[in-house]
């Protein structure tokens, strides 16, 4: 057990190391900044609505953010292992695919929690200018990160079922946005003039959105959780039945 | 160490590799020939536990590869074909990432790094990133990677593959030194490396292993083996060629060159390899002015040639 999470601990340091080594990590954490900054007090009208609260003008946004950002992220966790041909390497290295996967897993999602943790800012502005529920504040966070991580697993899998990084990027992003829509009330209102409700609460159940919107309330509901958990895991697991069927031949 | 059983490996409804066995052990080196998609990196794939095998059994020290994987794959080093390393890293990055993940630590794994860089001369590169090497540093660093944890285990998948002259020249003395101490599989296309480096080679052809045994025995297989060559003066090439061919185990006879005063010709036995054709030609050559006189050695790029021919060529060629 200890030398699973030394190995794991070695890929992520490793994963993490090759963020930074190349402008991908900063451009990300730029752009990230920028569009955080922007929509919070251009979009959201942060100022005009006067109240100490974070979560409709910054934490809106994040879903949408994420569906482009995320992908970019975790494009190349497997595509560029597979085109350079050190897949073949690391998978006769010995540690078991597992720990490969959720060492490279892990360290996309600490560098998206970097990034998220870079909006600072934004709560200290918040705390000067009144006195908002930091808890409410904290757990939107939390949920964010989480959120991000549940994108970040989908990459993991389009990453791996292909050599090219355009390509993964638009599969997960296809496949993100799908995750959105199902919760993004405009379609929830078409699809409850089509199906009975029934159907319609088994759509959203699998939406991001319907999990988020309670996180960034401040509701830290086991099940919204559970569910980005559970996806997390799934994910996961299908990107290791992925990656053994690769070498299934 | 290394024990391969009725091995095989089926893409789709092509049989990449059909039913190999061999074994290596400590102290062989074993080289792996074959044309381009004869299934050589297949094989080496499955042995080091990249590709599982279709059908049949792999055990390296005793561990197998597919049910005990991780401790089978301890102890083997590998250099992939091409030889991949993680672009974003430099050298000394991605040798201590590599130490790491086998297992070292602190001391000892600045002392595996530092021996490595020094083994395969890495000295002058050490804190470049891995994408700006030349194809020959790279190449060195992967093979760097695969003997850092002093395996027990080597397959080596064409190492020296895009060296130049004097690199292959270090690279054939590394691993003929290490073949002391270790088993080691490598792959080549260069058939002098085989003399120079194995103490046994297996051919491989589509799949199937078509040839196995030391450089010498294979050497044997070729027509070339235990032909003699000889150079006379004062006599023309109708004369000579007459008379070499009436000696009983003589199977033909070449004209290789005629000169005004000189042929040279050569005479190939009928058995391979018996070695006494050249005292007959001796003999028969009594009070003839003989300028040379020598037995060939087979060919192993003869021999390599004709057991790896496609069908068809080898139809046309009859």
């Amino acid at each position: 057990m200890n030398s699973s999470f030394a190995n794991i601990k070695t890929i992520t340091k490793r994963e993490l190391g090759a963020y930074f080594s190349s402008p991908i990590a900063y451009v990300f954490i730029v752009i990230f900044l920028l569009l955080c900054g922007f929509f919070t007090f251009f979009v959201g009208g942060f100022f005009e609505r006067r109240e100490a609260s974070l979560g409709l003008p910054f934490f809106e946004w994040h879903p949408w953010f994420y569906l482009f950002l995320v992908p970019a992220v975790g494009m190349r966790l497997w595509a560029e292992e597979r085109r350079v041909g050190t897949l073949e390497l690391l998978l006769t290295m010995p540690i078991t695919a597992w720990q490969a996967i959720v060492g490279k897993f892990l360290a996309s999602w600490l560098f998206l929690g970097l990034a998220l943790l870079l909006t600072f800012p934004v709560v200290l502005t918040v705390n000067y200018l009144g006195h908002p529920d930091n808890g409410v504040i904290f757990t939107a966070y939390v949920g964010s990160w989480l959120m991000a991580g549940a994108y970040l697993a989908v990459s993991c899998i389009t990453s791996a079922l292909t050599r090219s990084q355009v390509v993964s990027f638009i599969l997960s992003v296809v496949i993100c946005l799908f995750l959105i829509l199902a919760g993004f009330p405009p379609v929830i209102n078409f699809l409850q003039q089509m199906a009975n409700t029934h159907l319609v609460d088994l759509v959203t159940q699998f939406s991001v959105m319907t999990h988020f919107q309670g996180l960034q309330r401040g509701v830290l509901d086991s099940r919204d959780v559970l569910f980005f958990l559970s996806m997390i895991g799934f994910s996961l697991f299908t990107t290791s039945v992925i990656l053994r069927t690769h070498r299934a031949g | 160490m290394i024990k391969v059983q009725n091995l095989a490996k089926v893409f789709g409804t092509k049989r990449a590799v059909d039913d190999i066995s061999f074994t290596v052990e400590r102290g062989e080196v074993l080289g792996f020939l074959g044309p381009n998609g004869a299934g050589k990196s297949t094989t080496m794939r499955m042995i080091t536990g990249f590709l599982p095998p279709s059908a049949g059994k792999i055990a390296v020290g005793g561990y197998d590869i597919v049910d005990a994987s991780i401790q089978a794959r301890r102890l083997i080093g590998y250099l992939p074909e091409n030889a991949p390393a993680y672009t974003d890293m430099t050298v000394h990055g991605f040798l201590t990432f590599c130490a790491e993940i086998r297992g070292l630590s602190g001391d000892a794994r600045k002392r595996a790094v530092d021996k490595v860089v020094e083994t395969c001369f890495l000295g002058a590169v050490l804190h470049q990133s891995v994408e700006t090497l030349s194809k020959g540093y790279r190449h060195r660093t992967c093979f760097a990677q695969s003997i850092i944890h002093d395996p027990d285990v080597l397959v080596l998948d064409e190492p020296t593959d895009g060296l130049d002259p004097n690199q292959k020249h270090e690279v054939r003395q590394l691993i003929r030194r290490m073949g002391q101490t270790k088993a080691i599989i490598f792959s080549t296309h260069i058939l002098e490396e085989v003399d120079a480096v194995c103490s046994r080679a297996i051919i491989i052809d589509r799949g199937r292993i078509v040839a196995n045994g030391t450089p010498q025995e294979l050497r044997q297989k070729s027509e070339w083996a235990g032909a003699v060559t000889i150079r006379v003066s004062g006599i023309d090439a109708a004369t000579l060629s007459g008379k070499l061919s009436h000696l009983p185990t003589v199977k033909r006879t070449t004209i290789l060159k005629e000169e005004a005063t000189q042929v040279t010709a050569r005479v190939f036995p009928k058995t391979n390899g018996n070695g006494t054709l050249a005292s007959s030609v001796a003999d028969l050559a009594k009070g003839w002015v003989v300028e040379e006189l020598h037995t060939e050695e087979g060919r192993l790029d003869e021999v390599f040639h004709t057991i790896t021919m496609p069908d068809t060529v080898r139809e046309e060629t009859k």
